[in-house]
């Protein structure tokens, strides 16, 4: 387990909560139970009426129940990627 | 010890994990307790078979660009619904046989 999410400390990361939310940050930690230590987090927000937003929230500890996904987030792409022409429903909360 | 725990209450917990490592390097489809689905090449998976994926590409594109800058990703065991393998890969007669004799005689041996 811990071999899994080493190679991704200190990489940016987007992480898919349960509840539906997208954050992306810096993962600077995590432990066993895929607890993590998110640094500079943003928050994505996403409307199916208006372009994503993203509300900056700090340094977050997010509990690993709570977490469905976290993927290694490629810079390049993310910045080739329109997100203010991005008008989609955000994503679903996962029914655990 | 945790792993030894859920090892005596659940012995087909290390069947599925030594079945997954067998599928390392293959491509597999993940699609999630809220529908999404995650195609991609297996890299690894753990005692609690959360699995990571390398090229990613979400089933459904259209309806989910959230992830377009995501290329490999890690997915949490609690929230896999399905893991779809290609069929091929999977000798079903043999897990079927693992199975059976797991139930009769945990690996770890019974608690008495």
């Amino acid at each position: 387990m811990s071999d899994q999410l080493r190679s991704l400390v200190d990489h940016p990361v987007f992480v898919y909560l349960t509840d539906g939310r997208t954050l992306v940050g810096q993962l600077m930690g995590y432990d066993q139970a895929a607890n993590v230590i998110l640094g500079k987090t943003h928050e994505r927000i996403f409307s199916s009426t208006e372009g994503m937003k993203s509300v900056a929230i700090g340094v977050y500890v997010i509990r690993g129940e709570t977490i469905a996904l976290i993927g290694e987030l490629d810079e390049e792409l993310d910045d080739q990627a329109d997100y203010d022409e991005m008008k989609v429903e955000p994503l679903d909360p996962v029914m655990l | 010890m945790g792993t030894l725990d859920s090892i005596r209450s659940n012995p087909e917990a290390v069947l599925f994990y030594s079945f997954f490592k067998t599928l390392v390097g293959q491509p597999v489809t993940v699609e999630l307790k809220n529908d999404l689905a995650i195609t991609g090449v297996l890299v690894s998976v753990d005692q609690f078979l959360n699995i990571k994926l390398d090229n990613i590409k979400v089933v459904d594109e259209e309806r989910y660009p959230h992830m377009l800058a995501v290329k490999n990703c890690f997915i949490r065991g609690s929230v896999v619904r399905y893991v779809q393998l290609p069929a091929p890969s999977v000798d079903t007669a043999l897990l079927q046989d693992a199975a059976r004799r797991e139930r009769q005689q945990p690996a770890t041996g019974a608690r008495k």
